[in-house]
């Protein structure tokens, strides 16, 4: 019992830590990207700047603004770190390294990932202002537009493994990756992942240069922080679920699985970073235009094919 | 169209994620400041000195020109006389902390006595040590004007202190020079 808890707290410890880990790595590669240097004074290459961030983020003065809904107030950020942090649960490195082997363990994803923006909307409801209003607003008309899709373009995935098991679904991949015959539906995917963990281009709520920093706008100290390493735990999610659905999992020649399994996610949240770098953000109306007229129907078709296909054999 | 339009905006993003991947591979551009010096242009408007023209005497005739045209209102200067009824700046201060450097002061002055360089570095643990005074501000140079005198284009010449009866050559009204 203790050694299990144990266990989970460990676990749980390295994830936030590689969460907040990422930060720092996303500012590296940033500055890689754009021809500077990303931060490279505190400790060795700048290593230590996580640690210069924690002491900022701890003893900042952690102000709840009196016109605010204390309650839902400080709930938003807690639900923003814990929502997909709790889908690392159930996502199986390796064939027999996981902590649950849920039976819905892809629905388990869909629905914490539609809880998450729960943050967002209290977030930007409590802090009783109009920019985090607006922001609130954007991502809810955003995942409105998205969630329909990101359940869908897994469709495919799942009806060729006839389960909604991960492993299940890793296990159907063996001889080919779902990105091939799944093409469109990986497209799709990775449109509505991005939308999900609000990346960019997709980070309407939060859109600095129109915003002033959207629904978090109000926040500051360790709940800020819990709203910022909670994007990032949510961006090591999609492409853990990206890796599973998609890229074959554990699957690959000579190293064990779950070193494929780590360096096809990192390739994910390399690519994820790159698109920071590459693209402009869109305008508001055009990425919901982009989400209903474009996407929906490439995975409406994705699925019908897929479904046909599988009947013929 | 509608088609060929939306296959070319996805051809063309993806160029610009490969072109974006390809500066991956290139050298860094960023200064790395305090271990390479910069090059800043003479034009560059740093730190506020005060000169003297060439014959080292304080340019400065404490009009209160540069503290009134500054945007921030962070000169102060008093005016006070010397024997031979020439102003100058009994006290002046410049509060760097809240200075935006644009260089109004610099364009009102008339004398060029106040003048921004590129000095840049002004940092300071402390923000009571920005209130910059005449001591710390005065430069024994002339600045970027070497030659300039105002008391030779401006025709006003102080012999001694008459009782408001300065003697004064006539300013040449036709001349563009100040
Ligand atoms: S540079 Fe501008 S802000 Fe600074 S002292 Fe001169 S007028 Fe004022
Ligand atoms: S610095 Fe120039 S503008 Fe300012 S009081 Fe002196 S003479 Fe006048």
């Amino acid at each position: 019992m203790i050694y299990c808890f144990l266990h989970i707290f460990c676990t749980v410890l390295i994830i936030v830590f590689f969460g907040a880990m990422l930060s720092f790595i996303e500012r590296r590669l940033l500055g890689l990207f754009q021809n500077r240097y990303g931060p490279n004074r505190v400790g060795w290459f700048g290593s230590l700047q996580l640690i210069a961030d924690m002491i900022k983020m701890l003893f900042k003065e952690d102000w709840i603004p009196t016109f605010s809904r204390s309650l839902l107030f400080v709930v938003a950020p807690i639900i923003a770190f814990i929502s997909l942090l709790l889908v690392m649960v159930d996502i199986p490195w390796d064939n027999n390294t996981y902590i649950i082997d849920l039976n819905i363990g892809i629905l388990f994803f869909l629905i914490m990932s539609a809880l998450s923006v729960y943050s967002i909307l209290f977030a930007g409801w409590s802090s009783n202002n109009k920019y985090a209003l607006l922001g609130a607003i954007r991502a809810i008309a955003q995942t409105l537009s998205y969630e329909v899709f990101l359940g869908l373009s897994i469709m495919g995935v799942i009806i060729k493994a006839h389960s909604f098991n991960l492993i299940d679904i890793v296990n159907s991949q063996q001889y080919i990756w779902n990105i091939i015959p799944q093409f469109f539906g990986f497209m799709t995917f990775l449109v509505a992942g991005l939308a999900l963990c609000h990346r960019h281009p997709f980070d309407q709520p939060e859109s600095e240069q129109e915003l002033a920093d959207g629904y978090h706008i109000e926040y500051s100290g360790m709940k800020f922080g819990m709203f910022f390493i909670g994007q990032y735990l949510s961006m090591m999610v999609t492409s853990a679920i990206i890796t599973i659905m998609f890229l074959g999992g554990w699957f690959g020649p000579w190293l064990p699985g779950y070193i494929w399994f780590l360096l096809k996610n990192i390739v994910c949240i390399v690519f994820f970073i790159l698109l920071r770098a590459a693209l402009p953000r869109p305008r508001y109306d055009q990425i919901l235009y982009f989400g209903w007229i474009i996407c929906l129907p490439i995975t409406l078709l994705n699925l019908i094919f897929t479904a046909f296909f599988v009947l013929l054999h | 169209m509608y088609i060929k339009s939306i296959i070319f905006g996805i051809i063309t993003q993806l160029r610009s994620i490969f072109i974006t991947l390809k500066h991956a591979f290139q050298d860094r551009e960023t200064i790395l400041y305090p271990e390479n010096s910069i090059y800043l242009a003479p034009r560059y408007r740093g730190r506020i000195v005060l000169t003297k023209d060439p014959d080292g005497n304080n340019r400065c005739v404490a009009c209160n020109l540069c503290s009134v045209v500054c945007p921030v209102s962070c000169i102060s200067l008093q005016k006070t006389q010397d024997q031979s009824g020439r102003w100058f700046p009994k006290f002046f201060k410049i509060n760097f902390s809240r200075c935006i450097f644009c260089g109004l002061c610099e364009e009102a002055c008339p004398t060029t006595a106040i003048q921004l360089t590129p000095d840049f570095e002004l940092s300071d643990f402390n923000r009571q040590d920005l209130v910059y005074n005449k001591k710390n501000l005065s430069i024994s140079g002339t600045g970027k004007y070497h030659n300039y005198n105002f008391y030779q284009q401006s025709g006003v010449f102080i012999t001694k202190r008459k009782k408001n009866n300065i003697h004064a050559t006539p300013i040449n009204i036709k001349d563009l020079l100040p």
